[in-house]
């Protein structure tokens, strides 16, 4: 007999990081755990500190005080990635703890600050991602959507031409866009698109962590429903563990499992989405959730 | 000549640029910062590759240089003369006779041997510049071995032209480390980085770096699995000396839209020339 998997292993582990430019400046003393497959959005207003807490997530931005720790092998063998079936995961997992490959478990944690600046953007580049709220932040907008898609696996090493062309045009169809335009250049792309093209670019290296920051800012309401839609479909499908910065509770509702509430640089309510927008406990969380706009 | 130290620069600048010059050698491919002078000469007109040359010429050796292959052109005569008149150096236009060649866009046809020198002229040392404006970035990205973006320069030429379209300063491997510019040398050219027994220099005046091809080197030239590294051919041979396997250049010859293909390389192309007669 099967039994389902209740506690899903912790991917990444968040110790007590402070990164401050002045007082209540920046974040401080942040402890949480992200599990796998987990979306986790972090809510608050204008520089109460989670753009900070997400570069230094990242590995964008060295902590003053703190560990970032990802659990590569938590469980999760690298096979069962690709295509998620629960059960086979979780038997999969099983037999390797019983197994124990020295190897994995060497690799098991790497401390983001502690390993060498090589190590950190190899991961950065392979097995994470990063998508911006501004997609010229994250696109390169001289070469075409194509090109953009394929350089993380050009930068793996694939040397294809033909393959890494369909790869793209495959991810173009993943993500809605024209496959018929993977040789346009992504200036000439609307700001939705362009935001589609960089979650491809992003999502094409299949990375187990993704980091956003306000994906749907600057978008109009229809096109972020769509693009909304999309990000949900795509994060239940690759079994991705999200970190998601947002102000927009409404955002936040429909991706987040788990959400934390942020202000003045700390952490003032964690719990599960709906209870903390449905149930908000702390007088800030009730005053973000009450000055939500309904038409 | 009074009143210039031989070969123009002083002994200290040439100390150390030969001291640049050695770690250039000891790390093929890697851009070595120097203190680039003020030279008597434009930025551009290849103030990088006469600072090499005057720094490892000595009394006794032949000086060849060369511009887009041709002997006779302006930068070439010039800086010929500029060494005739400061080091008093014996010149010559036969690739054979020459112990340093400096050279701008081309490497002679003539194969080299070991013992030559061949000094070229950078304009941009920097592959990676297309792609990262930033130089504190590509250094990382050289010292990471992060080349994945070279490919994507190849790409999108694919994407564009349906074939690699870079002609010129077509990026190489060396010694299957750094990623480097051979300078605007034609890709025509670059099967003869590979494993040459001569020793090869690159001085960026502009930019201040040295870097270098140390003798039977491994040069491979970036490319797709699907779409190789081709060079240029052409349908003509030359029309003075009947090459079919020199790089030609197209001349106009009259305002009729008459034209001819002859060798780039002027020396090859009068030696050739001379055995056939």
């Amino acid at each position: 007999m099967k039994k389902p998997v209740l506690e899903r292993p912790v991917l990444l582990d968040v110790q007590g990081i402070t990164r401050l430019y002045g007082p209540a400046k920046g974040c401080e003393a942040i402890d949480f755990q992200l599990h796998a497959g987990e979306v986790l959005g972090i809510v608050g207003e204008s520089g109460s500190g989670k753009s900070t807490l997400l570069r230094v997530l990242a590995g964008l931005e060295a902590p003053d005080a703190g560990r970032v720790v990802y659990r590569r092998s938590s469980g999760e063998p690298e096979a069962a990635r690709s295509d998620v079936h629960e059960p086979d995961t979780a038997r999969r997992g099983g037999t390797q703890a019983l197994g124990g490959d020295p190897q994995a478990n060497a690799e098991a944690e790497l401390d983001l600050y502690a390993i060498g600046e090589a190590r950190r953007r190899a991961l950065l580049r392979l097995e994470w991602g990063l998508v911006h709220q501004n997609p010229r932040d994250g696109l390169r907008m001289g070469v075409s959507a194509g090109a953009n898609i394929g350089e993380r696996l050009m930068a793996q090493g694939q040397r294809h031409y033909g393959q890494l062309r369909a790869t793209g045009q495959a991810w173009m169809g993943q993500v809605e866009l024209d496959p018929g335009r993977i040789d346009d250049a992504p200036r000439t792309f609307s700001g939705g698109m362009q935001q589609r093209l960089q979650i491809a670019r992003t999502l094409v290296t299949r990375p187990r962590l993704v980091f956003m920051d306000e994906p749907t800012g600057g978008l109009d309401v229809s096109v972020q429903a769509r693009l909304l839609d999309m990000l949900r479909t795509l994060v239940r499908s690759l079994g991705l563990s999200v970190v998601l910065v947002t102000h927009d509770l409404a955002v936040a509702r429909l991706l987040a499992h788990r959400l934390m509430v942020m202000r003045r640089g700390q952490v003032v309510e964690t719990g599960l989405t709906d209870q903390i927008l449905d149930d908000p406990q702390h007088e800030y969380t009730q005053l973000l959730v009450s000055s939500v706009l309904t038409p | 000549m009074n009143g210039y130290n031989f070969a123009y620069l002083d002994e200290q600048t040439k100390r150390m640029i030969r001291r640049a010059l050695l770690k250039a050698v000891a790390i093929p491919g890697y851009q070595v910062p120097f203190g680039g002078r003020e030279m008597p000469m434009p930025y551009g007109w290849g103030t990088g590759g006469v600072q090499v040359t005057a720094s490892i010429l000595g009394a006794d050796d032949i000086l060849k240089v060369i511009d887009q292959g041709a002997d006779d052109t302006t930068n070439a005569v010039s800086i010929r003369h500029f060494f005739q008149r400061v080091a008093g150096v014996e010149t010559t236009t036969a690739t054979t006779a020459a112990d340093v060649i400096q050279t701008r866009h081309r490497i002679p046809e003539t194969p080299l041997r070991a013992g030559q020198i061949l000094v070229f002229q950078v304009p941009i040392p920097e592959p990676l510049r297309f792609i990262e404006p930033s130089e504190q970035e590509t250094r990382l990205m050289h010292a990471l071995e992060e080349y994945g973006v070279m490919h994507v320069k190849l790409y999108e030429d694919i994407a564009r032209y349906g074939h690699i379209a870079t002609t010129y300063a077509y990026p190489v491997k060396v010694d299957e480390r750094y990623v480097m510019d051979p300078s605007p040398i034609p890709k025509f050219d670059n099967p003869k980085l590979d494993g040459n027994p001569a020793l090869m220099l690159f001085g960026a005046g502009r930019e201040k770096r040295l870097y270098a091809i140390p003798p039977y080197t491994r040069v491979e030239s970036l490319d797709f699995e699907d779409h190789p590294f081709e060079i240029q051919r052409w349908e003509h041979a030359c029309a003075l000396c009947g090459s079919d396997h020199s790089y030609l250049d197209e001349v106009i010859t009259d305002d009729q839209g008459g034209r001819m293909f002859v060798c780039s390389d002027t020396d090859y192309c009068q030696s050739r020339r001379g055995e056939v007669a």
